[in-house]
């Protein structure tokens, strides 16, 4: 929550500048409208009151987003593959959403395997998934520095077993907020 | 910048742990090895370490010797005076090792006095006075003791005395601990070198054996360190963005390779140790990882998959075009050279199942020294004749040893998931 208050201000502070101007631009012949801003507290919109850049449900959905109960945050990949399925690319744009209208907030991509394979190779898959997240994430318009990538290959698996039922749900990205 | 030295890391504590006993399995005895019996050492106190229980399961790993039971001796000997060569030919044992402790009372040492004896011939092959030692080093007298007798039997340098380094993963969630550990070559005397929560991976010696390069990772980026031992120093070599992993010390200890992803994705690279300079040496689209050196220092092989699925592929250390090395098997990955440099030792994947297998580099035969399904990280002895690896136990990963005709197992047990086993360099 501190982080969108923290947007919010940012929001008022940078349209309180451009009002200023518009303010100050438009005296000669508005000299009413420079008067009623400046009465206002300055720097206000027309009817006085902040707007808000972005969309707003999207952020109203962050907190939501980054629940790792509900696994909001997962993308689950297929066997061998770094490529996002359908539902993948659904929780890759309303993260997109998310960070576009929250341009301060970094996320960590985690990407993560199953135990087959070796370690260090794991890890190597790992980070073309994450990167994959990162490039889905990136054509949809978030900034580049607002995304970390790391890879943990099959070091921190979500679920425990040797079988499919555990590799599905152990070959994932995770969005985490940083 | 990069090359600043830590005392200690909030994350990496210096710590000696106490762990669980191993439990040691061995399966799949060769009929055609050696037969030869350890006797039980004379003059050891029912809290000392049993000597000849020591030398009997470092002989017996190997899978060259067949040792006889306890129960099957027709007689204790301590000494070759007391041997009756008669008895151990009908008991079809072709070699006896036997010996005596004394205690010193005034120091509590221990001086081990031992003898190989040839029952066939008659021959007193080997008679030594070890050198005093305090009751906590006799495990150590013992590993000495095999490899005096190894060597004389097999004309090979024992490898007992050496030690293996590897990582244990216990509880779950925010709970889970990663240790890097040393222990003997056999398991036991385990310390912790390196405690986190965050994963630590990829132990690898320097060739003198007091240097360990290892993988860390601190609030998600990771790094390789270089851990001297005996200092409990701990020194970051590089934390790039991405990737920093796989760390392999060249044979002559000056040079590491390694793996980093931040300029485009994973690829090779060789460091200097001493200044932390570095070149890069593969850029391929594919991932390039697990790097491991020839012998002779001139060419590195790693995985790579770069053909589609990941197989072995040679580079000569000044550059030049790649060349793939293995061609038996769907997937074959994290290879290391033979001691000898006449073989491969890689993880083989075919039929669904990740087994430990030795290529031939002149024939190009590959050969299954494990049953898998997800057996990795394979390791040679320092002479050669024996791997570690990792495998799946019943109560979680755990170490296995094959002999490298592959007929003999053994299984070290221990609690939650213990693997990268790396075995250490013998000291020259």
């Amino acid at each position: 929550m501190f982080k969108n208050s923290l947007v919010a201000l940012v929001t008022v502070l940078a349209m309180a500048g451009c009002a200023s101007k518009g303010a100050h631009n438009a005296q000669d012949t508005n000299p009413s409208a420079a008067g009623n801003s400046s009465s206002a507290g300055a720097g206000y919109g027309s009817d006085g009151q902040p707007v808000q850049i972005g969309d707003q449900n999207a952020a109203a959905q962050g907190e939501g987003l980054f629940d790792t109960s509900s696994k909001a945050n997962v993308i689950y990949f297929a066997l061998d593959s770094s490529d996002l399925d359908s539902a993948g690319l659904a929780i890759a744009d309303k993260f997109a959403k998310y960070l576009t209208a929250n341009p301060i907030t970094k996320v960590r991509i985690e990407g993560n395997t199953d135990e087959r394979g070796t370690r260090e190779y794991n890890v190597s898959l790992g980070e073309r998934r994450a990167n994959a997240v990162l490039a889905a994430l990136r054509t949809k318009g978030v900034s580049a520095n607002q995304l970390n990538v790391v890879s943990y290959g099959e070091e921190r698996p979500a679920a425990q077993g040797h079988d499919e039922s555990a590799w599905s749900q152990n070959r994932r990205a995770v969005i985490v907020r940083q | 910048m990069r090359n600043k030295f830590f005392s200690v890391l909030a994350l990496l504590m210096i710590s000696s742990a106490a762990h669980a006993d191993l439990d040691v399995v061995v399966t799949g005895i060769d009929t055609a090895a050696t037969p030869i019996a350890i006797v039980p050492f004379a003059g050891l106190g029912a809290k000392d370490v049993d000597m000849s229980q020591v030398i009997d399961a470092d002989l017996g790993r190997t899978g060259q010797f067949r040792t006889l039971s306890r129960g099957s001796m027709p007689e204790q000997p301590s000494d070759p005076a007391g041997l009756h060569q008669a008895s151990w030919r009908s008991a079809n044992t072709d070699y006896v090792v036997m010996g005596q402790a004394r205690r010193d009372p005034a120091t509590g040492n221990v001086s081990v006095r031992f003898y190989l004896v040839d029952t066939l011939r008659g021959a007193q092959l080997l008679a030594y006075d070890m050198p005093a030692a305090s009751p906590g080093q006799l495990r150590y007298v013992s590993h000495q003791i095999a490899d005096l007798v190894y060597e004389k039997l097999t004309g090979i340098k024992g490898a007992f005395t050496t030690k293996i380094a590897y990582v244990t993963a216990n509880g779950l969630g925010n709970a889970r601990r990663f240790e890097l550990v040393v222990a003997d070559a056999d398991g036991y005397s385990p310390r912790a070198m390196a405690v986190s929560r965050e994963p630590l991976m990829s132990p690898s010696w320097s060739p003198d054996r007091k240097q360990l390069a290892y993988v860390g990772y601190e609030r998600g980026r990771t790094a390789i360190y270089i851990h001297t031992l005996a200092s409990g120093q701990v020194r970051k070599l590089v934390s790039e963005k991405g990737i920093n992993g796989s760390p392999a010390w060249s044979p002559d200890g000056k040079s590491m390779a390694a793996v980093l992803s931040f300029e485009t994705n994973p690829d090779i690279y060789v460091f200097n140790v001493a200044t932390g300079s570095r070149r890069r040496l593969t850029d391929h689209y594919g991932i390039d990882t697990e790097p491991s050196w020839a012998p002779d220092g001139q060419s590195l092989i790693f995985t790579s998959d770069r053909g589609g699925q990941p197989q072995i592929y040679q580079l000569p250390i000044d550059g030049g075009d790649a060349k793939r090395v293995t061609f038996v098997g769907k997937q074959n990955l994290r290879a290391s050279y033979s001691p000898d440099g006449k073989s491969l030792v890689v993880v083989n994947y075919d039929d669904g199942r990740y087994r430990i297998a030795l290529l031939d580099l002149a024939s190009g035969s590959m050969k299954i020294i494990s049953d898998g399904p997800l057996d990795e990280s394979p390791s040679f002895a320092p002479n050669g004749m024996v791997v570690i690896y990792a495998t799946q136990g019943r109560q979680g990963a755990e170490l296995a040893t094959s002999s490298i005709d592959g007929r003999t197992r053994q299984r070290m047990r221990q609690p939650g998931d213990v693997r990268e086993p790396a075995w250490s360099p013998q000291i020259r």
